[in-house]
């Protein structure tokens, strides 16, 4: 680790304003940003720790139902919520209790590994990622593999999940970082189903929309069956597994999610 | 009923209290006096010319002691190897020089280049990021088969090739075999590939010296599983250091797995640095280090085929391996894949012809050497492997062919120049099929496949060689060491009793157990009892801990010390109760003369001992301390009876391991709860080796599993609750305990069982499928189901 100033702001307009800083760089639950430091893999002069911002911790509902959570929610507060059964399922299987104690939905949204948990509920919900300046629907927010809609210096503030009439996450596990190395989530609403996949895709997350078209007009495990599973081109091929096992897999978890739907 | 001490006793382990505690002290607990820290500067490429090393700049920076590279290890001695194998031609094996840093080439990644020691640790990195090192890349030599044809890229320019040796065992039976093959009702023959391991103990390794310069003496404190092994080829092939100046401490040791037997760089660096700089130099590898320094395992790739009548029996074995030895010769490497390899290939069976073909390999990889079970396992896992497939060629079961080839009667001669002493296979698989509850087995596949699920059943039968060895017949094989154990045993004036022993405990609860055998011996409390262990300046000059040596040899030479003290105490006691020396006899702490109601208690002839008013001075000597050296006179070698319940899933290949029993033989136990935990480490260790360990490289020889993010290691929800037994005891015949060792058996015999159930389950689904080579990852599994 190279040395490095912390600035623990009190409120979202001084974090911004401490992100305007030179090489400065927002500190979320960390699970990802300590480990690269250590490795010296980032310099930041900066930290700017959001943890502390008592303004973007908690979970509620707004007027449309939406449940919104502060960006700096950790994900055992999300585990434990329960008033959206797939998210908090999904939530509770996120690395391990020391991770899920430190690690937040915004860290997670703004990194965007393509193997986390998070970004396949954002984006199966049609989540509202809300920052400092803006919203951004979550289909405008992922851009590929690390990549997101966020700009400099701008923060994760509060995320807002239509919560959907059945839902479920089922997550493949690379077996030895236990990320996703398939995660799927399935949504159904009122308006339509939403299919995201995590972990598989050279492109990040990502909606299947085949399977979705599928079961907008059966919700049933049978519309996926029926189905052939996605092209294993473009899809991640590594010692864990090839394109075609991932793109397999896909298919075996929409199957599952869709059956576990509650 | 079960003891509640000595020998036989479930006695808990005392050293649990300081491990559980946070009370341990291990060799990164040891902060000395302004002490530097080393920081490695280590290649990032496999193969490369050193065209330049610029340290200037970083000399400059603050807090920097010194800087490290080759040009200041002139005149010392490279990192040794201690076995030289001879090939089957009668030349000993091509043995390149191992810097302490590299000379001129790099040959891994993770090959150490230079040093920066520094005030600090952080001062030390910043340091080697400002060192300017100029590489010339070379093509890597990672294939073995490829590394071995003519025009091959060398991974040593001063080698005629990259063939360490090609050896033949027994060279005699080559053509009387390939006969034998030729003329065979049928042969099986199975390809597979032993996967590459990395050890990973709890503990990274650490090293901490320093030079005391007025008294011209070296101390270093080193994660090591045998310090006077270190002690004797650090000081003697590398820095030129006479014992007596030079102590080595390995204080409590986070595991070891045979990654800590070897002497590393790192050790020597410490050491010699130590005195350059004129202060302690400390190292502690970082998990990133440790997947790229610590010696890695397995590796082999390998061709067996089993020749059989037209009954099953066996008629020839023979074996065609291609054993990985990584960049450099690692200190036991070449004995693996030979001695501790080629002599198992026997295995429970009296196959009457064998010959085991090993072509040992350099290759730009991390030095590979002994890990958990060393030889053997890859040894059982080719052996069960092909027996269990030519089971099913043949239309016979897998566990009656076993049954129709177990050797029954012992003394048994193999053609693979060992002897087993004793064994009973027939106990231990029957023992097997009862906890497994085999028969049971059909109405359980019902019910999975109900469920959507593949259950199977694998069985594996193993022999193992433990209790290294006896020396003049290693020294025949090409060790360049003896190996003894040693132990003192020091009665103190009180009764109590510190024995020091050249065994080294690095979890394997030796201090429990050790005591128990000397308590139970004397009649005594094994509280009396303090078993130190881990200072070549307190130890009798000894050989370490590995390959399930410690109780059988370490022990060994325990009871010999004992029975010298015993048989002085007797002595002493007969002075006392004016008898003869003959009618003495010691019972529960007790000195007795036969047929008299004459008794002296244990402390009151200790103390004579050391007080001796009334004494026979004329006679003994005062004291009672005594020292035995213990070489045994053969190998021990346990057996046992493995069986493995796994479901697949079909839709995914995830293999999940429902039941795992283990039916073994160890001879007599000392400490059946200590017996029963050893057993489940080992099988931890194997079924990660089966179902998710791997070390890969990349094609450009990149270390793809460097860390926890790609190397997987197995964890609780990965195993299923161990069905343990070892009450199947044929005693070892020649050792006074008649023990025979348990610490690497369930690592040796669970990789077949397991890669024979999932075998299979999948031919009962009716996939043809023969074999998948480890780990049996969910991708691997289904890819096998789907090709």
């Amino acid at each position: 680790m190279y040395d490095f100033e912390i600035e623990k702001p009190g409120s979202i307009a001084d974090a911004v304003k401490a992100l305007g800083g030179d090489e400065a760089q927002a500190l979320g639950g960390g699970q990802t940003l300590i480990p690269t430091l250590k490795q010296r893999l980032a310099s930041p002069s900066t930290l700017v720790s959001l943890s502390g911002l008592a303004e973007m911790v908690g979970i509620c509902k707004d007027d449309d139902g939406r449940l919104c959570i502060g960006g700096a929610t950790t994900h055992a507060a999300v585990a434990a919520d329960g008033s959206y059964a797939g998210l908090s399922g999904l939530a509770s299987h996120i690395g391990d209790p020391a991770v899920r104690n430190r690690g937040t939905i915004g860290g997670s949204l703004a990194n965007n590994d393509p193997s986390a948990c998070y970004p396949a509920a954002a984006l199966g919900s049609g989540a509202t990622i809300v920052t400092n300046t803006r919203e951004i629907a979550a289909d405008d927010y992922f851009k590929g593999m690390f990549e997101t809609a966020l700009k400099e210096g701008e923060i994760i503030t509060e995320v807002k999940f239509p919560i959907p009439e059945k839902s479920n996450y089922q997550k493949f596990v690379q077996p030895a970082s236990r990320f996703a190395l398939v995660g799927v989530f399935v949504a159904k609403y009122e308006g339509g189903v939403r299919v995201a996949v995590t972990g598989a895709s050279e492109e990040g997350v990502h909606r299947w929309t085949a399977a979705e078209e599928a079961l907008n007009a059966n919700f049933s495990t049978e519309a996926i069956a029926a189905l052939d599973a996605p092209s294993g081109d473009g899809m991640i091929n590594d010692l864990h597994g090839s394109g075609d096992y991932r793109a397999h897999l896909v298919k075996v978890m929409t199957g599952r999610a869709v059956a576990a739907a509650a | 009923m079960p003891k509640d001490g000595g020998i036989g006793a479930s006695s808990k382990r005392r050293e649990d209290l300081r491990f559980l505690t946070g009370k341990g002290k291990y060799t990164d607990d040891i902060n000395l006096q302004g002490q530097a820290y080393a920081y490695f500067i280590r290649s990032d490429v496999a193969h490369g010319t050193i065209n330049s090393i610029d340290t200037s700049a970083a000399e400059k920076m603050p807090g920097v002691e010194q800087i490290f590279t080759a040009k200041d290890f002139e005149g010392v001695g490279g990192v040794p190897c201690g076995w030289q194998v001879t090939d089957r031609h009668g030349e000993v094996m091509q043995e390149p020089k191992h810097p302490v840093l590299a000379e001129g080439k790099v040959r891994h990644v993770g090959d150490p280049i230079a040093v920066v020691v520094a005030d600090s640790l952080a001062e030390a990195r910043d340091a080697a990021e400002a060192v300017e090192i100029d590489i010339t890349e070379l093509e890597p030599v990672l294939n073995m088969k490829d590394a071995l044809k003519d025009g091959a890229t060398k991974v040593h320019d001063d080698l005629t090739s990259n063939l360490c040796y090609d050896w033949g065992f027994v060279e005699e039976n080559r053509e009387a075999v390939d006969e034998a093959i030729k003329g065979a009702h049928h042969v099986t023959t199975l390809e597979l590939k032993n996967n590459r391991l990395v050890a990973n103990p709890m503990e990274p390794r650490v090293a901490v010296a320093e030079f005391d310069s007025s008294t011209e003496e070296y101390t270093l404190y080193t994660t090591s599983q045998n310090p006077h092994v270190i002690r004797l080829l650090m000081g003697a092939f590398v820095l030129g250091i006479p014992e007596h100046r030079l102590r080595v401490v390995a204080p409590d040791v986070g595991g070891g797995f045979g990654a800590k037997i070897y002497h590393y760089a790192e050790e020597a660096f410490c050491t010699f640095a130590a005195k350059q700089v004129g202060r302690p130099v400390k190292w502690t590898s970082s998990r990133s280090e440790a997947f790229m320094s610590d010696a890695h395992g397995r590796d082999h790739v390998t061709k067996i085929e089993l020749a059989m009548d037209k009954d099953g029996h066996f008629l020839a074995l023979r074996t065609d391996t291609h054993a990985n030895m990584g960049a450099y010769l690692s200190t036991f490497a070449p004995s693996i894949p030979t001695w501790l390899h080629g002599t198992l290939m026997a295995g429970n069976y009296k196959t009457p012809l064998i010959y085991v073909n090993v072509k040992a390999v350099f290759t730009n990889t991390v030095p590979v050497d002994a890990y958990r079970g060393a030889g053997r396992p890859e040894a059982t896992f080719q052996l069960e492997r092909v027996v269990d497939k030519a089971a099913r060629e043949m239309g016979i079961d897998p566990i009656e062919i076993r049954r129709r080839n177990f050797i029954t009667e012992f003394p048994y001669a193999t053609p693979v120049a060992v002897e087993y002493d004793t064994g009973d296979y027939h106990a231990t698989m029957d023992k097997l099929l009862e906890m497994s509850d085999h028969a049971g087995f059909d109405k359980r596949a019902e019910e999975s496949k109900k469920n959507g699920k593949l259950r199977g059943f694998g069985i594996a039968h193993y022999i193992e060689a433990c209790g290294i060895a006896p020396s003049n017949l290693v020294g025949q094989l090409g060790a360049r060491a003896g190996l003894y154990e040693s132990a003192t045993v020091r009665v103190n004036a009180t009764g109590s009793i510190s024995v020091m022993t050249g065994s080294h405990s690095h979890g394997q609860g030796h201090e429990t157990s050790f005591a128990q055998v000397v308590a139970d011996m004397i009649g005594i409390d094994e509280q009396q009892i303090d078993i130190v262990h881990g200072d070549t300046s307190k130890t009798p000059m000894g050989m370490g801990t590995y390959g399930s040596r410690s109780i059988a040899v370490g022990g060994s030479a325990m009871v010999r010390a004992t029975e010298k003290i015993i048989a002085k105490a007797k002595k002493i006691a007969a002075h006392l109760m004016e008898a003869s020396e003959g009618d003495i006899e010691l019972k529960d702490g007790a000195f007795t003369v036969a047929g008299t109601d004459k008794s002296v208690a244990w402390g009151d002839v200790t103390l004579a001992a050391y007080v001796p008013h009334n004494y026979p001075l004329e006679e003994i000597e005062p004291g009672l301390e005594e020292t035995a050296f213990y070489d045994p006179a053969n190998f021990t070698y346990p057996s046992g009876a493995y069986g493995c319940e796994v479901e697949v899933d079909p839709e995914t290949g995830k293999v999940t391991v429902l039941g795992f029993s283990a039916a073994d033989d160890f001879g007599n136990i000392i400490n059946p709860m200590i017996v029963e935990g050893q057993v489940h480490g080992g099988l931890a260790q194997g079924i990660g080796q089966a179902l998710v360990e791997n070390c890969a490289y990349d094609e450009n020889g990149q270390l793809l599993s460097g860390s926890y993010m790609d190397y997987t290691m197995p964890r609780a929800d990965d195993l299923p609750m161990f069905n343990v037994d070892h009450s199947s005891i044929t005693p070892c015949t020649h050792n006074p305990l008649g023990v025979k060792g348990c610490g690497e058996a369930g690592a040796i015999g669970s990789p077949p069982a397991l890669v024979s159930a999932v075998v299979d389950a999948l031919q009962r689904a009716g996939h043809d499928v023969t074999h998948i080579d480890m780990p049996l990852t969910p991708d691997r599994v289904w890819a096998a189901m789907n090709s």
